[in-house]
């Protein structure tokens, strides 16, 4: 598989209290980003093959104003290599799609929006702390229909305190009323450093039970599943083969990508690098022609391994059975999973049921 | 002699005892301040990491008082728990004096008194020490009011001082001076010798710190330990400084090492007097006491291919701790391994953690047990300190456990409390004294099974800390006993068995099986657990399977994290051992004996 390309876009309207990508609230730093970039672009030009995936990523890359984010691209495009049939993803909130926006993206080559919906209930959203209502949503969607987007993804969060079964499945009803090519849907994750997990600490926010989020995911897949989408990661959905994401697929498959921005990682099949995590810092490498990597890995056999149980666990690609074969007791373990009705063993790879979607973490445990 | 001083510092814990020694010794000037570091006499680390003192140890300090007479100053350090008292008192028997420190806020606890009495025994001198004066809350007054009271010790002549800040160091170091009368010991005369330590170097063999009472050795001469019956030739005699610092000979009054070509520690019994093979003394010193093991339990190795390197760890380890004894066991569940025996609870977590620590070694320890005996219907009686080994129920006329007589000492308002607790643990015979107004000491004989059940934990939780605890072994009585099996999804665990008092079996099962089930993590199925005896289950109760644990995200920036926690749970679960298909951590086997009333 050909290799893929991110570009993190560190910018934000306003921090979400969920959040914990890299991300500032504030344009002030574009300029010192951009140029960091253009360099970062530079260092590596001619050292992957033709990349066939562009994401441009966040933050959020609609953030930016339209020189800005069509120099990026011109940028791209001028020192990398791409297939004919690329397939060009970016991030967008519903409240910055406005048809100029729009019929820039359409104009850049971008083949595939992704938008940041989270719900299509007022209250949820303005808990996430959004700058969008659900009319927004919907007038974006629309709009990108009018303009022929014809693969646009949703991004869904459930598992918020007091959110009823009842509500999320309104809220995914709603995303379907638009045919969506491709839905994830993201239990909310307290993550280290945010808003939320502070809320957390001191007891002022308590996420949804286990029971309830095991309710809300089981009816998400069967919900989604009924209505004709792949249920092929954990967390994501896709009308149809030809709409899975196939940047998103790379990560999962230890196909090499470049990661380029601030806090952004990259693999080109041995080693794995991520850069700062910080714009200044960022720049100040680059300003030095230096490498702007914070930190580096060469991946051992066994690491592979275990990154492909971690990874594969997750995907309804599953898991080969040579990547266990080496471990104790794993026919013991493996018969009890399926006995279990958390995988089943099709064609040399061991595939997760929805059961062991709900597992993932563990899966990889039993054959480390 | 005169210008020598044997003395101990005793306390209670944390009342500052080794911040004190760090300043006694800084005071002196023996170390340059550069080259110190807190807790300097206690090398080990565990030592320094639960601030308690394990090994005795010995140092020599130079001190010139303020009349400018030189003085060698030697101070022993002694381990702070009732599974040494046998060490302390060696110690004790080798100083002319103590120092009694005492907490400026805290006051008089349990040890305090404890050790002051022990001081007594030993007609000690006695220096009050009032440490930590620069606390907020330090309350002068009252503690020399519970110095007066409890202790029946002249409070007027307590020192002041803070440890931490280093203010009255030098009040204290002319006390000693003073007050600790200088050994009154003969010079001439047959040697004798006190081993209050040993340690193991693995350059010279066995280390034997000692006190000499009279006579003189040296290096070339030949002693004789009286009580081993053993030779040597001496090698080396000398003081310690920081670190040895050889002399020409040891004479009466002084305190310090020899090293005699003697390969492990287990060659010389703590307590035991040397004199010399051609002029011995008529006899030993008082107060010899053969230290035997008490608690037992086993030890295995993780991964049964670790059982070579267990047994080489063991034999290291025991070069340095001659009250350990192991011989080699095996269990269906757990494999190839050790059944050891400890003086007591402590010393068995201390092996545990050491030789996880220094010697690397994954292992499970099982619940610990003492020796039981059982009269057989062919008219044998069989002494069995593994469950493994209990008879068969129709072939058993009696069983036997052994007692103790525990001493426990506390201020009066916990009687009640304390009370309880003991006849719970099959206290009989109780007798109480006063020792001083407020102050209650109740005696007990109770089963030592009993006591190592977590007894000491309770006692310090229900008096709050102030409860001291001692206890003798008295003699074994007769006990109806059962076995008490714990199953695993059906599956006998040998390991988890416990030998019980019948009244107690289902209390225990029941707590057992909540124990298990706070420590064995979910599984992705049901894990049933039972306690039972014979074929009849007495407790039991589930581990749900945990039913959903997976992130939500995973794209590029996460999977480096995912694979480290991966590798993390790797390591964790080479620390876990597989019964069945059920992995068991460490702690469970331990944690099965642990009652919920853990010390604060």
């Amino acid at each position: 598989m050909s290799p893929g390309l991110y570009v993190h876009v560190p910018f934000c309207r306003s921090k979400c209290p969920y959040c914990g990508f890299y991300s500032v609230p504030s344009a002030a730093p574009v300029p010192i980003w951009f140029g960091g970039v253009k360099k970062e672009v530079l260092l590596y030009k001619g050292r992957f093959d033709r990349f066939d995936s562009l994401y441009l990523g966040g933050g959020t890359p609609t953030f930016l104003d339209g020189r800005t984010l069509s120099g990026l691209v011109d940028h791209l495009f001028t020192h990398f290599d791409f297939a004919g049939d690329t397939e060009f993803t970016i991030e967008a909130n519903p409240c910055d799609l406005t048809e100029e926006t729009v019929r820039l993206l359409k104009g850049m080559g971008c083949s595939r929006v992704n938008l940041g919906v989270q719900s299509f209930d007022d209250r949820a959203l303005s808990f996430l702390g959004r700058c969008h209502t659900a009319e927004d949503a919907k007038e974006a969607m629309e709009r990108l229909r009018r303009f022929g987007f014809d693969n646009v993804g949703v991004d869904l969060i459930y598992g918020l305190p007091e959110q009823s079964l009842d509500a999320w499945m309104d809220t995914l009803r709603c995303a379907l009323s638009f045919q969506p090519e491709h839905i994830s849907c993201y239990e909310l994750t307290l993550e280290n450093g945010t808003v939320f997990a502070r809320l957390q600490d001191r007891g002022n926010l308590r996420p949804m039970s286990e029971e309830d989020g095991r309710a809300c995911f089981l009816a998400a897949s069967r919900l989604l599943r009924g209505a004709g989408y792949i249920h092929y990661e954990v967390s994501n959905y896709a009308r149809g083969e030809a709409y899975c994401s196939r940047h998103n697929r790379k990560y999962w498959e230890h196909v090499p990508y470049l990661g380029l921005g601030p806090s952004a990682h990259s693999f080109d099949g041995k080693d794995r690098w991520w850069n700062l995590r910080s714009i200044r810092g960022y720049g100040a490498e680059l300003d030095r022609g230096r490498p702007p990597v914070e930190g580096r890995e060469t991946l051992t056999g066994e690491q592979v391994r275990l990154e492909s149980l971690a990874l594969g666990f997750r995907t309804r690609e599953g898991v080969a059975l040579r990547h266990i074969a080496s471990v104790p007791q794993s026919e013991e373990f493996l018969s009890r999973m399926e006995a279990a009705g958390l995988v089943k063993v099709r064609g040399g790879r061991i595939i997760p049921t929805d059961e062991g979607f709900l597992v993932a973490d563990h899966l990889p445990v039993c054959f480390s | 002699m005169n210008h020598i001083r044997n003395f101990s510092i005793i306390a209670h814990i944390d009342h500052g005892k080794s911040t004190l020694a760090d300043r006694l010794i800084q005071a002196t000037g023996l170390v340059e301040d550069r080259d110190f570091r807190d807790q300097i006499l206690d090398t080990m680390d565990i030592e320094r990491e639960r601030g308690i003192t394990i090994k005795s140890q010995a140092i020599t300090l130079p001190y010139v008082d303020k009349q400018g007479r030189s003085f060698e100053l030697n101070l022993i350090d002694t381990p702070g728990h009732v599974d040494f008292s046998y060490e302390v008192s060696r110690a004790l028997a080798s100083c002319e004096g103590v120092l009694l420190l005492v907490d400026a806020a805290q006051g008089v606890e349990a040890q305090t008194v404890a050790n002051a009495y022990a001081a007594m025994d030993h007609d000690l001198e006695i220096i009050p020490v009032i440490n930590k004066i620069d606390l907020p809350s330090a309350d002068i007054e009252r503690v020399k009011e519970e110095i007066e009271i409890d202790l029946g010790l002249d409070s007027d002549q307590a020192i002041l001082c803070s440890a931490k800040e280093g203010t009255g160091i030098g009040e204290v170091l002319e006390a000693i001076v003073k007050k600790v009368p200088p050994p009154s010991d003969l010079a001439e005369g047959p040697l004798q010798a006190l081993i209050f330590d040993a340690h193991y170097d693995p350059f010279r063999g066995t280390i034997v710190s000692c006190r000499v009472f009279s006579g003189k050795v040296r290096a070339g001469d030949r002693i004789r330990l009286m009580h081993n019956r053993a030779t040597y030739k001496v090698e080396e005699v000398g003081l310690f400084r920081l670190n040895r610092e050889p002399k020409q000979e040891l004479s009466a009054g002084e305190v310090g090492y020899i090293i005699s070509g003697i390969k492990t520690v287990s060659d010389v019994r703590i307590g035991d007097t040397i004199t010399l093979e051609n002029h011995p003394a008529p006899a030993p010193l008082p107060g010899f006491k053969e230290v035997k093991p008490v608690v037992f339990a086993s030890i295995y190795p993780v991964a049964s291919d670790d059982y070579r390197s267990l047994a080489d760890s063991l034999e290291k380890y025991k070069l340095n701790d001659a009250a350990l004894v192991f011989q080699k066991d095996s269990s269906a569940a757990l494999g190839l391994g050790f059944r050891c025996g400890f003086l007591g609870l402590l010393h068995l977590e201390i092996v545990q953690e050491r030789l996880e620590r220094e010697y690397d070694q994954s292992i499970i320890m099982t619940s610990p047990t003492v020796q039981y005996r059982f009269v057989l219907s062919n008219g044998e009686t069989i002494t069995v300190d593994n469950p493994v080994y209990y008879p068969d129920p129709t072939t058993i006329v009696k069983g036997m456990e052994p007692y103790i007589r525990a001493s426990i000492m506390i201020p009066e308002r916990y009687m009640g409390a304390v009370m309880d607790l003991c006849l719970e643990r099959r206290g009989v015979n109780a007798q109480f004294s006063y020792p001083t107004p407020g102050r209650i000491e109740i005696r007990f004989d109770m089963p030592l099974a009993d006591v190592i059940y977590d007894f000491y934990d309770s006692l310090k939780t229900v008096t709050q800390g102030y409860g001291s605890f001692d206890y003798e072994l008295l003699d074994y009585r007769d006990s109806d006993l059962v076995k008490l099996d714990i199953l695993l999804n059906g599956e006998r665990v040998d390991a988890l068995s416990q030998i019980v008092y019948r009244e107690s079996a289902r209390p225990r099962a029941l707590n057992a099986c909540e124990k298990l089930k706070d420590e064995i993590p979910r599984h992705m199925f049901k894990i049933a657990i039972q306690g039972a005896i014979g074929g009849t289950v007495i407790a039991r109760s589930t581990i749900s399977p945990f039913r959903k644990d997976v992130t939500a995200k995973c794209y590029g920036g996460d999977i480096t994290r995912k694979r480290k926690l991966l590798e993390k749970q790797k390591k964790g679960k080479k620390r876990m051992k597989m019964v069945g298909s059920v992995a068991i951590p460490q702690s469970a086997f331990v944690a099965v004996l642990k009652t919920d009333k853990k010390g604060s």
